[in-house]
């Protein structure tokens, strides 16, 4: 064991699958020589050599279908877009050749990819470095999309992610980083230091893709969460007194719905968190599902905190970002009923 | 054509250099200093926590916007990526908007909801500031299309750095461009970065000016630490695209002197290039050679200097005395009508 920030998790996950699968390689913008804007991929060009850890052009279309092509032929790319606002350009590769390959040529062909990204906000990056396009990539069949919440997963997850043989999206929550973030900016800035789940393996492990994790258990209403929100959710519930029961979905495709089936059908009341804008977010799909197979145990509406509808803003960072004061407004009104 | 013409601006700029007036040389200087002195105190109001996420100083490549700008007409338009505060200033930009636009206040120029790589100014021309590498070239591209179908004689003069030279789109609005012929200058300002990544380390082909060769498009290597230089190329470059010949293409040569952003911390290049560029090549030392040979005195300079130095205290005062937006404008401007 070793106490680990998620950069270093994730680097440490790199480390060991490029080292034990000679078909693994990464690239991206300023991964090789310089070690990554966010300094994941750190050293791991000076250890592993130029052809397995290496600097492509500012290209992302061109990086991510060139990462289809090698996972077609039997390699394992794994891309670093560095931010998920720049997956865009290389949303059509995505969607029409990575997320459908094994469909269209009848399970003969498919594409090992993984694309990491580091995604969402806090951090004043306004409309182009922190949005949260999760739902546009679990919008598109045949996509995994996952996303951890604490180093152990950040490691367990990406080594699962990269070892899947489908697509892989693995959205990194920027703001978590170097410390988990409890949505309240007026205080000192925590680090991973001394936190359970910043105890890291050193070894080789899994965190299986589609198992949510129950972060805090509890009997009067059920929170679902992922990413940064889970520590923002965490704080806000500890503010609220409630006996609330948290859930870390870890990947929302494939998505555990028996996890949160169950808790729900418990508490009989739930609260959908996310940071990206609620219309068409993917707490919509949270929601229905739930409705679908828990209607007749819920006892409030389910509520949906999450960014508000509009582009991301520069100036009212902490205004869109929704921080304690709302879940726990939410979390109220879901007692209410 | 079927080769891309490729000239050397040096001593193109050279034969010219007689004919430089003492007004052209104050008043490049004076917008030169005026960027390195606001991107200083960006700088500064960053580190004191006043500005917040990104920012892109522009420093060490003032010539470049300066010198373009001199090649400009009213009704022009100027589009770039995010390190966009040295072009907003050289296109007249009251840099009190420009400042507040950093700091997040409704007096900045999007009303504090773009912030440093999202600004934009209509009367100025000047059509943003973008966040995304290599977008404004296909939008740039556009608004060329737009001055050729209403036969305005208007330029569009779109700029990206070496970095998004390797967008793919780029390579789209080239054969567009040419195969439209829109009066279109592209600028590509190789400052020989893109963030941690040289020039060398991302790209098969170094010679930026001969990126559109495949399409007919001329091109040229410009010295862009000579303001000069600069302002020669740019006026050959506008008049080709003016004259309905179609796209130019002009690579800059130049160097940007900070981190990419606030938080770079600069671990792929040593101090010592840096400091060999600035004591060899900064465009404000030649600028100023320039203007003691003249016989400018030393405090017609100073003068100079002095306003400069009060409009950015006035645009740093402005950035922290404008309130913040009022809450309600998060819903404004989304669609036409919240
Ligand atoms: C589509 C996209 N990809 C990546 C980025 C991240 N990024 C921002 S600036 C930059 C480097 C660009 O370098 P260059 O074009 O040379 O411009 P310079 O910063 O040198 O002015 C990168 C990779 C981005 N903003 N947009
Ligand atoms: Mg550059």
């Amino acid at each position: 064991m070793a106490s680990m920030n998620m950069i270093q998790a994730l680097n440490n996950a790199l480390d060991i699958t490029l080292a034990s699968d000679p078909d693994t390689l990464i690239f991206g913008e300023d991964v090789g020589y310089f070690g990554g804007v966010f300094r994941v991929t750190d050293k791991l060009q000076e250890k592993h050599g130029l052809t397995r850890c290496f600097d492509a052009p500012i290209s992302e279309g061109g990086i991510i279908a060139a990462a289809i092509g090698m996972g077609a032929y039997g390699l394992r790319p794994v891309v670093e877009i560095q931010f998920a606002d720049y997956i865009l350009p290389a949303y059509d590769q995505l969607v029409s050749e990575a997320a459908r390959l094994r469909y269209r040529s009848g399970g003969e062909f498919w594409a090992p990819l993984t694309v990491r990204s580091p995604y969402g906000g806090g951090i004043f990056g306004g409309q182009t470095h922190s949005q949260s396009p999760e739902a546009i990539f679990a919008h598109i069949t045949g996509l995994k999309t996952v996303i951890p919440s604490n180093p152990y997963d950040a490691k367990g997850l990406l080594i699962a992610a990269i070892e899947c043989d489908d697509p892989v999206v693995f959205l990194e929550p920027k703001r978590i980083y170097n410390g988990p973030f409890d949505g309240r900016p007026d205080q000192a800035m925590k680090t991973w230091a001394g936190h359970k789940d910043a105890e890291v393996p050193e070894g080789h492990y899994t965190v299986p893709l589609g198992k949510a994790a129950i972060t805090r258990p509890g009997s009067e209403v059920t929170v679902l969460a992922y990413g940064t929100m889970v520590h923002v959710a965490l704080s806000a519930i500890e503010e609220s007194g409630l006996d609330a029961e948290l859930i870390d979905l870890r990947s929302i495709v494939p998505l555990d719905i028996d996890t949160i089936v169950a808790s729900v059908k418990k508490t009989g009341r739930c609260v959908i968190v996310h940071e990206a804008s609620r219309f068409s977010g993917f707490g919509a799909e949270l929601s229905a599902l739930i409705q679908e197979r828990c209607f007749y145990h819920l006892k409030a509406p389910i509520g949906r905190v999450c960014g508000w509808d509009t582009p991301y803003p520069h100036a009212f960072e902490w205004d869109y970002f929704p921080g304690p004061a709302r879940i726990i407004r939410a979390l109220n009104s879901a007692m209410e009923n | 054509m079927a080769r891309a013409a490729q000239k050397d601006s040096k001593t193109e700029s050279g034969k010219k250099l007689s004919n430089v007036s003492k007004d052209d040389l104050l008043k490049y200087y004076r917008e030169m200093v005026l960027i390195r002195r606001f991107e200083e105190r960006a700088g500064q109001l960053y580190g004191m926590g006043l500005i917040g996420g990104f920012c892109h100083l522009y420093i060490g490549q003032e010539a470049v916007a300066v010198g373009m700008y001199a090649a400009a007409e009213k009704g022009d338009q100027v589009i770039t990526g995010y390190r966009d505060h040295g072009h907003m200033l050289a296109a007249g930009m009251d840099p009190r908007e420009v400042m507040a636009e950093l700091t997040g206040r409704i007096g900045g120029s999007s009303k504090g909801k773009g912030g440093s790589m999202h600004m934009f100014d209509i009367e100025a021309g000047f059509f943003g500031g973008h966040g995304i590498v290599g977008a404004q070239v296909s939008l740039g591209t556009g608004l060329a299309f737009a001055d050729f179908y209403r036969q305005n004689g208007n330029v569009s003069f779109t700029y990206f750095g070496d970095g998004a030279a390797n967008q793919g789109q780029v390579y789209e609005s080239f054969n567009m461009a040419q195969l439209w012929k829109l009066p279109v200058v592209y600028v590509i300002e190789n400052n020989e970065y893109a963030m941690g990544t040289s020039l060398a380390r991302a790209s098969a082909t170094v010679n930026l000016s001969q990126r559109g060769a495949s399409f007919g498009i001329p091109g040229e290597t410009v010295d862009g630490m000579d303001v000069f230089a600069v302002k020669d190329a740019a006026e050959r470059a506008a008049e080709h695209a003016r004259s309905g010949k179609g796209p130019y293409i002009l690579e800059m040569k130049t160097y940007r002197y900070r981190g990419h952003s606030m938080s770079d911390p600069a671990k792929y290049r040593s101090k010592d290039e840096v400091d060999e560029v600035k004591a060899t090549r900064d465009p404000i030392d030649h600028i100023k050679t320039m203007l003691q040979q003249a016989g400018v005195a030393e405090d017609e300079i100073k003068t100079i200097d002095n306003q400069v130095k009060a409009i950015v205290l006035e645009a740093v005062d402005f950035a922290q005395t404008s309130p913040e937006p009022d809450p309600s404008e998060l819903y404004t401007d989304v669609y036409l009508e919240a």
